[in-house]
Formats: structure tokens, sequence, C-alpha cells
């Protein structure tokens, strides 16, 4: 047991705690309406929000993913770094539309927005669906994080002693979730960047000072790791393979639902768009800990037989917390896995809570009980956003991680699937609902018969051409073969002349900076 | 004024396409030379262009697109 590191964790972790279930009082609202305990009121400004997004989109998982990713098979990993830097501009120029729109609806989710602007309730079902489905593997990755972090501070204990702390950490997480909200992970949020900033910047200067300097660890890595496989005679190498993940992951970003929750909490059009220029500097961080996966290597952990059980256990997913057990503090590695693990806690809670906005507001009361009152919709959001953490946690404690990893891979090209109904729905209402629903149809087909055709270990998809291979995420084919299955049924409905529903939505609603209240 | 105002907005979202096409174009940056204190062009470049990024949204933001 490393007492040191594990001291330290447990004051940070009781820390938040305290501000977990403080957080209620913050801002004080009606927390008994879904308004108040799922956005928070849409009552942050620029400075909340930007911790509040990059707390909820830096996940725990991205932390130790990334850099296992590059520790493991090198320069396509560092394709989170375009990724990131594609996501900003684009939500900058789209997301702000969806932001007014909700506001002058008091749309809580996407789906919201989907069923009012299709006029169908199919259509908002599937989206809600959808967005549930890719939610629920990705609270089960955040476990992940904070399972190895926990085994790196010396439980190894197997069977369910084993998953103890992890239990009690979600326990904790689930009941602070529950009384404040949204509040809750926004507060906490700002104490997780903090504690991430610090660890990334004192990372990135003390261990390359011990390693000889960046070029030296850029010279302990083999050539081939360090560049994309180039174009050869059949196939565009890695090229094709490293530019759609970026692509295709930027535009499924805002799609997830605890992006959008995170940023329809926000106070005005204005606080997005600030953030969007400044939401960056996260980016910076990301690239600096997709170099932690190099210094991991150049410090040649991998081949310590001290970490050796650790690496057979957790595979590269190992290498971030071995670096920092090897070359930090005992005190320092503490607080590293701190801000990992609560890095986990922030995104868990808000997918719970995003999770359970979708399955209150587009399942339960527009199927199961539409004459529920405002009081009794919040009570079901809360008692849902524990079941989602209860069933996540369920899952990595029976079942192997495995499973969590592939169906999260799985969740990104299914969530991809409802960008023709809310991005484009956000410009026009030219597809016609039911294309839609053929088309979300067909690309979830295809999405996850490419991912099958991988036995799920990778969604990229190496499409043959003619005899040349193109290897590309599936979520972007997929979603290829979505638009055009949308637009030929969009021809044939209205060839035959299918109703197209009314409009929830008139066109000014989308560029208003403080709308009124409908 | 109102034209003048698209013409605006035109060109800054083809600003931010120059952006996009700038990380997207793999082969410009898929090479280990010229080298920054020892750090391979791959890996400077694409860190580089999250600034340039940055700097251009901030811009955006700016010109109240």
């Amino acid at each position: 047991m490393n007492w040191q590191a594990l001291s330290v964790f447990i004051v940070l972790f009781a820390f938040v705690t305290v501000l977990g279930f403080y957080a209620a009082r913050w801002r004080r609202g009606d927390l008994n309406s879904i308004d108040e305990w799922g956005l928070g009121g849409r009552r942050f400004g620029t400075v909340v929000t930007w911790f509040l997004l990059g707390g909820d989109l830096y996940t725990a998982y991205t932390f130790i993913a990334v850099p296992a990713l590059v520790f493991g098979r090198g320069a396509i990993g560092f394709f989170a770094v375009p990724y990131t830097l594609l996501v900003f501009p684009f939500v900058f120029i789209v997301f702000p539309r969806l932001w007014s729109v909700a506001r002058r609806h008091g749309y809580v989710t996407a789906a919201d927005f989907v069923r009012g602007r299709f006029d169908s309730r199919l259509l908002g079902l599937l989206i809600a669906i959808t967005g549930i489905l890719a939610t629920l593997p990705y609270i089960a990755l955040q476990l992940v994080g904070i399972q190895v972090v926990i085994a790196a501070m010396g439980f190894d204990g197997t069977g369910l002693v084993g998953d103890l702390p992890l239990i009690i950490a979600f326990l904790i997480l689930a009941a602070y979730t529950y009384t404040s909200g949204l509040r809750a992970p926004a507060m906490i949020a700002i104490v997780k960047d903090l504690l991430i900033y610090l660890t990334v910047i004192v990372a990135v200067i003390v261990i390359p000072m011990h390693l000889g300097g960046y070029g030296a660890i850029f010279d302990a890595i083999p050539t081939d790791k360090l560049l994309l496989a180039p174009p050869g005679g059949d196939s565009f190498g890695a090229y094709t393979a490293y530019a759609t993940l970026a692509f295709g992951s930027a535009l499924a970003l805002f799609l997830y639902p605890h992006s959008v929750t995170g940023l329809l909490s926000a106070s005005s059009r204005k606080a997005i768009k600030r953030n969007m220029a400044l939401l960056p500097a996260y980016s910076l961080v990301l690239a600096l800990i997709a170099l932690l996966g190099y210094m991991a290597f150049a410090s040649g952990v991998q081949h310590m037989p001290e970490y050796a059980p650790y690496f057979d256990r957790y595979g590269p997913n190992f290498a971030v917390p071995a670096l920092f057990l090897h070359e930090l503090p005992d005190w320092f590695a503490g607080l590293g896995f701190a801000a990992i693990a609560i890095g986990a806690l922030v995104p868990a809670a808000i997918m719970s809570i995003a999770a359970a906005n979708l399955f209150t507001r587009n399942i339960y009361r527009e199927y199961l009980r539409p004459d529920c009152s405002d009081r009794h919709e919040a009570g079901t959001a809360k008692f849902v956003s524990l079941l989602v953490k209860v069933g996540a946690l369920a899952f990595i404690v029976f079942l192997p991680s495995e499973y969590a990893i592939q169906l999260q891979l799985l969740g990104g090209i299914w969530i991809i699937q409802t960008l023709p109904a809310i991005v484009l729905g956000l410009y026009t209402r030219w597809l016609h609902r039911w294309a839609l629903v053929g088309g979300w149809l067909a690309g979830m087909v295809a999405g996850t018969g490419m991912a099958a055709a991988q036995h799920f270990s990778s969604s990229i998809y190496p499409l043959e051409v003619g005899g040349f291979t193109v290897a590309g995420y599936a979520a972007l084919y997929s979603l290829a073969m979505n638009l055009a299955v949308s637009v030929v049924l969009t021809f044939a409905f209205r060839f035959v002349g299918a109703h197209h529903g009314a409009d929830a939505t008139a066109s000014e609603d989308y560029d208003e900076d403080i709308p009124r209240l409908a | 004024m109102a034209e003048r105002r698209v013409a605006t907005k035109a060109a800054w979202y083809l600003g931010l396409l120059i952006i996009f096409a700038g990380a997207m174009w793999v082969p410009f940056y898929n090479r280990l030379e010229p080298r920054l204190f020892g750090v391979p062009f791959f890996y400077w470049f694409q860190f580089s262009w999250i600034i340039v990024t940055a700097i251009a949204t901030a811009l955006a933001y700016k010109a109240r697109l």
C-alpha cells in the first residue's frame, strides 16, 4: 500500500465530497424542477461553463486511454489533438442555435428539440434511446479510470473486496448527484480542472528533466511509431484513419447527451461562443497528456518487474499511473491519481444526469405518464440517475472491462447517427421526419455491422474501393450511409406527398441572444 | 450594410475552413523534420495548430460572428 499517495488521495476526495453536497445551496433554486436539478437553472456564466464543459469533455478515461494509445501504438493516438481542435470551431458555428431554440421553448434535451422541430414522437424517442445507449458504457468507462488509479495505490485485492473502494466512491457520487443535480459536478469540475492542470504542468516539466529533455524522449521512440504509416501501393496507410477519426469524433462529441446538458446550462449564447475560443486551453493540456505516453515508454516502466502484474491486468492503460509512480514523489503521484479519479466523477455525474433527463423527458413523460407534474418529473429524473450509476457499477464489477470499452466504441458510432436530425435540423426541415428515421436505422445497422466485422476491437473499417483500401472511422462511413438514405427517402416521401408535420419552432428562435421564455 | 455583414461572415467561415483543412491534411505534417527543440514536426505542428485555432475562434468571437 502506498500510504503517502493514498492519504493525499483521500483528503482530496473527501474535500470534493463535501463540495458535492454543499453545491445544493449554490445559486439556490428549486431542485424539484428538472430545469434546476438537470440544467442548474440554465444560469452558468462563461467561467463556470468553461470548467463544466472542460470537466465534462475531458474525462478520466481520456487521461488514461489517450496516453495509453500513444504508449502502445504511437502517432495514431495523437488523433485526439486534431479531434479536439476541430470541435470548437464546429460548435462555435452550429450549437449556439441549439442553445437559443432550447431556451425559447424550454427544451432540456436534444430529443426535445427534434420532437418539436419535426413533429415526430418516434424520432424524438429514437434520439433519446441512442443518447442513452451511447452514454451508459461511457459512464462505465469512467469507472475503469478510477479502477486503474486505485490499483496503482496498492489496492490489489480481487473480487468484491478489491472493488470496494470503487463501490464506495461511486455511491458517494450517486448520493450527491441525487441531492444537488448538475450543480454538484459544476462545482467539483473547478477543483478537478485545477488539479489536472497542476498535475500535467508539473509532470511535463519534471519528468522530461529526469529523462534528459524532450529530444531524448522522442529519440527513445522507434521511428515507425513516431509517424503514421504512409500510403502504400493499394491503401492510404494510416492517413485516412487518422483524419477520419479526428473529424468523426469531432462531429460526434457535441451530440452526446452530456455535452448537450453542459451546453444548455449556460446562461447565454455569448457564454457558449466565448467558451469555444477559451476551451482550446484544454486541447493543449490534452496534447501534453498524450505525450505522457511517450514519456512512459522512454522511462521504460513497461520493463520494470514491479509494474509487470499491473500491465498484465490493465494493459497500456497502466502506462500513466506507472509513470507517475516511477518518476514523481509519492505524495504528488497521489495528487495526480486524485485528479484522475475526480476527473471520472464529474463526467460520470453529468452523463448520468443527461441520461436521466432523456429518459424522463422523452420516454417517461412522453409515453408512460404524460400527465405527470413537474415535481414528479424531477423526482423521476433523480431516481433514474441513481439507477444509471448503479447499473454502470454492476457492469464494471461483474463483467470484463473490455465489454465497456467495446460498447463505448460502438457508442461513438451510434451517437453520430443523430447528426442529421439534430445538426441539420438546426438549419432546415427539408429532410422528411420518416426519412430521418430510415436514415437513422440504416446508419445504426451499417455502423454496428462494420464494428462487428472488426470483432468490436476497432472502429476503423477498411473500406475496399476497387481493390484499393481506404481505412476510415466506421462512424463517418455509417453517417454517410445515413445521410444518403435520408435524402433518397425524403424525395420518395415528398413524391408520395407524405405529411410533414408542424414545426413547433420559428426561424427567429435560433438566433436570439436572450430569448423570451415561451 | 446587411450585404457587408454577410460578406464578413463568409470570410470568417472561410478562415475557419482553412483551419479545418490544416488539421486534416495529414500528408503535410506526417514528417519528422524540421524538428523543434528535438520534437518532430508531426508533434510541434499540431501543437501550434491548436494555438492558431484558438486565436482564429477568438477573433471570430470578437467579430461577433
